[in-house]
């Protein structure tokens, strides 16, 4: 059962610095949309804070909207009520967010005994089922395994057969496949989209992967500087590009086929800046070949139909 | 798994010989022997030759280790020359009174640190878990016989609730036996959770920053039910591993709390032995402890490897 | 500049005053602190000319704090060099030349591991004489296993750098790779180690001087002061607070300089020590 999910200028706060600088969207319900942007643009702190899971320290402010409720001002109880069982994560690093000293087959069947309020011994027939599901061999036996004795692969795949387990509404899954080897990412993809599709679940994708987007999501958020620079469908954005940053995040993927052979690769000049040293105004304005003075205020967001975009100097369309 | 236990038993078994070749060693190789040492200087070579025959120390070295090692296996510990009792008795009539020390003590130490050590690491970042790690940092550095002169001075020489020293043996008035031992497992079982609060806390907050822990979170538990559940069992293997280190300190810690509330113990036994150079009860108890601190570390280990399925499941 | 651990500039400050008492006390103190004086026996805190009051012998308090610092310190620092002089080059060699060398010697200093410093220095005090030299030889030795294996450790990761295997590559004597590249980067580790070491020591020769088996009197000695302070706790319960109050805060200022040095020079390992010797 999908619903959506609404966020309202969302801000994560590192101390006294902002990660995340009012962020809005909304994931509509069953959409699939895939967040972007590079290392250290604020995408899993987005993630985390509408799931309510900042680390110690950080604190968000803004709306988070789920079912007529703000999750980020919602009793600690309530929010553990629809974590998990309505809201689910998939996480970077399997190994390391798997309880290395608990059997798989109980770390599955937890959300079931917690939501479902299912007996130990349904529970782990449900996890095994679960298992199934997310087409791990020997279910049964890996079970009983513990995570360091599962393959990457495997691991990511009990994880997501853990966020499922309970059929989430909304699932955020970050860089799922970033910590796997290249020949399963594309295994747990396709997973995750079928199993996506089957319960119509509202996707959330963070990845710094555009070919991933592009084949899995139908609308996209770019973030750079913990701010949405531009949003959109799939279709809009990755072919008509309007900011220099989703731009330059396309010019740097190298040509997998040849229909494109006069384009050159260009990496984007400097690198993301660190917490809080993003300059004033537009966040990319030193890294952006377009910029001048006008980028020291911050662009607003203009809504332009299904497409917004945050900056002066658009690139124009259809190049 | 078993071959990890079956190395580890002989590297036990092989410890366990070094360590008495070393005691052997430092109390039979040196200037004069136990003879001349308990004689003292004024003695005539007529009565020490009388007492090395007596005591076997005409025979050649490596003989009289075998029959001090060998006797230990059988239960004999040789006999003390002072009082001419069989040592192996006397240490198990000791043992009434430190076992139960020891027990007791530890048992404080494990009550008063795993509360204490788990609020510190949940609340370190609040008032409430510095002060208590303040608290425990301050505990490390008192010395377990100044805390027992502490208590003693307040709960036995002000108060009059228990006694400042002595012992009345278990069968005649049990009560009061155990009345003589709070004080002295008091003091050590404080100063020990002081140690063992500091490691339980950092292991808190350590394992509070684990992926696992967000992602037990993530699946809808509450901060405690994920620590609970997910945290504790994590927490306790580097909190296991520093356990051997923690026992051997509580021993040392009994020899000397022993003596200051004059519990006649194993420590107050070693301490007067050693006063009355009664070479022989040292030897046997230095082994005997040395032989305590190793075992307890080998069954750490084993722990260890039990908790970690890591290690565990590793062939 | 980076800004210092709180622990260290805690624990630098609490040892510089107990550094600052001993060297003080070298050259002034308020009164002898051996000398016996029967009719003042037993002043309390501020009786008179004595800020502390004076001992069972007359003798005044502070003076003697003053001068069992030294001893405190005296003790900590031969303790340490022994276990430096000894463990360093021990473990310095099992790292450098590998093989059953270095089995014997790391399986030897488990062994010693497994005897307390205070459980050895009672062995020693039976076959040799008690006494401050016998005590801080058995500390000492107890402490030499742990100074070994950090040694070794350390010498292990440093004999894998790239620049410690060109230097071999190149003919480099064994000698030299160790004094110019091992010794240099176990320095951080030994320092805190040496100063965890230092906390332990004083807290070991602590109970060893208050059973009568360390330094002896008349020696002012922290220990030894609250061993003799229990047999007037009637009179005069007071005594049995300052010694004990000046161990704490020497061991608790040498933890606090340890846990501050461990934090700015963030050694990967350093070993536990019993913490009551």
């Amino acid at each position: 059962m999908a619903e959506s999910l609404l966020v309202e200028d969302l801000r994560v706060l590192v101390g006294a610095v902002e990660a995340v600088r009012g962020v809005s969207f909304e994931l509509g319900a069953g959409s699939r949309t895939g967040l972007i942007g590079e290392s250290g643009s604020g995408k899993t702190l987005t993630a985390l804070a509408l799931m309510g899971l900042l680390p110690d320290g950080l604190r968000a402010a803004g709306r988070v909207l789920y079912g007529g409720r703000d999750l980020l001002t919602l009793p600690d109880d309530e929010l553990c009520a629809l974590r998990g069982d309505r809201l689910a994560m998939v996480f970077q690093e399997p190994m390391s967010a798997l309880n290395p000293v608990m059997r798989i087959g109980d770390q599955v069947a937890e959300p079931l005994m917690l939501h479902r309020r299912l007996g130990r011994r349904v529970a782990l027939a449900e996890a095994t089922r679960a298992l199934m599901r997310v087409r791990i061999r020997d279910p049964e036996e890996k079970m009983r395994a513990y995570p360091h004795q599962l393959s990457g692969g495997q691991r990511q795949r009990a994880m997501i057969a853990m966020a499922m387990a309970c059929a989430p509404a909304v699932l955020v899954a970050d860089e799922p496949t970033t910590a796997l080897d290249v020949t399963v990412q594309a295994g747990i993809l396709r997973l995750l989209d079928e199993l996506v599709e089957a319960e119509g679940t509202t996707l959330l994708l963070i990845t710094h992967d555009l070919a991933v987007v592009a084949s899995s999501c139908d609308r996209v958020l770019v973030m750079y500087g913990g701010k949405i620079v531009e949003s959109g469908t799939v279709g809009q954005v990755f072919d008509r590009p309007r900011h220099p940053y989703t731009r330059a995040l396309l010019d740097a993927i190298p040509p997998v086929d040849e229909d494109l052979p006069d384009r050159h690769l260009r990496a984007i000049p400097g690198s993301v800046p660190g917490l809080g040293r993003f300059p004033p105004g537009c966040p990319f304005r030193n890294r952006c070949p377009n910029a001048d003075g006008k980028c020291a205020e911050m662009p607003p967001l203009a809504v332009l139909g299904d497409h917004s975009l945050a900056c002066w100097h658009p690139v124009e369309a259809g190049i | 798994m078993t071959v990890a236990i079956a190395t580890r038993l002989v590297a036990l078994v092989a410890s366990l010989v070094v360590a008495s070749i070393l005691v052997f060693v430092v109390v039979n190789l040196l200037p004069g022997d136990v003879a001349t040492v308990m004689l003292g200087t004024n003695a005539t070579p007529e009565n020490v030759a009388a007492l090395r025959h007596s005591l076997g120390l005409d025979q050649p070295l490596w003989l009289r280790y075998l029959q001090w090692a060998g006797g230990m296996l059988h239960g004999d510990f040789g006999t003390s020359v002072l009082s001419h009792t069989p040592v192996g008795p006397l240490i198990l009539q000791k043992l009434t009174v430190s076992g139960p020390l020891a027990l007791l003590a530890a048992a404080i130490a494990l009550a008063v640190s795993v509360p204490t050590g788990v609020v510190a690491g949940v609340r370190y970042r609040r008032l409430s878990g510095a002060v208590l790690s303040a608290l425990s940092l301050g505990g490390i550095a008192i010395p377990a016989f100044w805390a027992g002169l502490l208590l003693a001075t307040v709960f036995a020489v002000k108060l009059r609730l228990f006694p400042a020293g002595g012992f009345i043996d278990w069968t005649e008035d049990p009560v009061a036996a155990a009345r003589s031992l709070v004080l002295p497992a008091v003091a050590l079982g404080l100063v020990q959770a002081a140690v063992l609060t500091r490691f339980i806390r950092s292991a808190i907050i350590d394992v509070q920053r684990e992926d696992f822990i967000r992602t037990a979170r993530a699946k809808g538990l509450t901060r405690w039910q994920a620590l609970q559940r997910h945290g504790f069992r994590n927490a306790a293997i580097p909190v296991v591993t520093i356990l051997g280190i923690q026992i051997t300190s509580l021993l040392v810690g009994a020899i000397v709390i022993e003596n200051v509330f004059v519990l006649p113990g194993l420590g107050r036994l070693l301490f007067q032995s050693v006063g009355n150079r009664d070479l022989i009860v040292v030897q046997d108890l230095v082994m005997l402890l040395t032989a305590v601190v190793l075992a307890v570390n080998f069954l750490v280990d084993l722990s260890y490897r039990l908790l970690d399925p890591r290690i565990r499941t590793a062939s | 500049m980076r800004r210092l651990p709180p622990a260290l500039v805690a624990g630098a400050f609490l040892v510089g005053l107990v550094v600052l008492v001993a060297l003080v006390s070298l050259v002034w103190t308020p009164h002898d602190p051996d000398h016996v004086i029967v009719p003042d026996r037993f002043r309390g805190v501020g009786g008179g000319e004595y800020l502390l009051g004076t001992d069972q012998f007359g003798r005044d308090e502070l003076s003697r704090l003053m001068a069992g610092a030294r001893n405190t310190l005296l003790v900590g620092m031969v303790t340490v060099v022994i276990a430096i002089a000894a463990g360093v080059p021990v473990g310095a060699l099992a790292a450098f030349y590998r093989g059953p060398l270095e089995e014997v010697a790391m399986r030897a200093s488990d062994v010693l591991l497994a005897f307390p410093a205070i459980l050895l220095a009672m062995l020693f005090a039976a076959v040799f004489r008690p006494g401050t030299l016998t005590a801080m030889a058995a500390i000492g030795i107890a402490f030499v296993p742990v100074f070994a294996r950090v040694v070794r450790g350390a010498g292990l990761q440093v004999m894998q750098m790239d620049y410690v295997t060109a230097a071999r590559t190149f003919g480099s004597r064994g000698w030299w790779i160790v004094a110019r590249h091992l010794l240099p980067n176990v320095g951080s580790v030994l320092i805190v180690q040496a100063t965890i070491a230092f906390a332990v020591a004083i807290l070991a020769e602590a109970a060893l001087s208050y059973l009568g088996l360390g330094t002896p009197p008349p020696t002012a000695s922290w220990g030894r002061m609250l061993s003799d302070s229990q047999s007037y706790l009637y009179q005069s319960p007071l005594l049995a607070l300052w010694p004990g109050m000046a161990i704490a805060f020497s061991v608790l200022g040498f933890n606090l300089l340890g846990d501050g040095l461990r934090d700015l020079l963030d050694p990967k390992l350093v070993e536990r020590l019993p913490a009551q010797g």
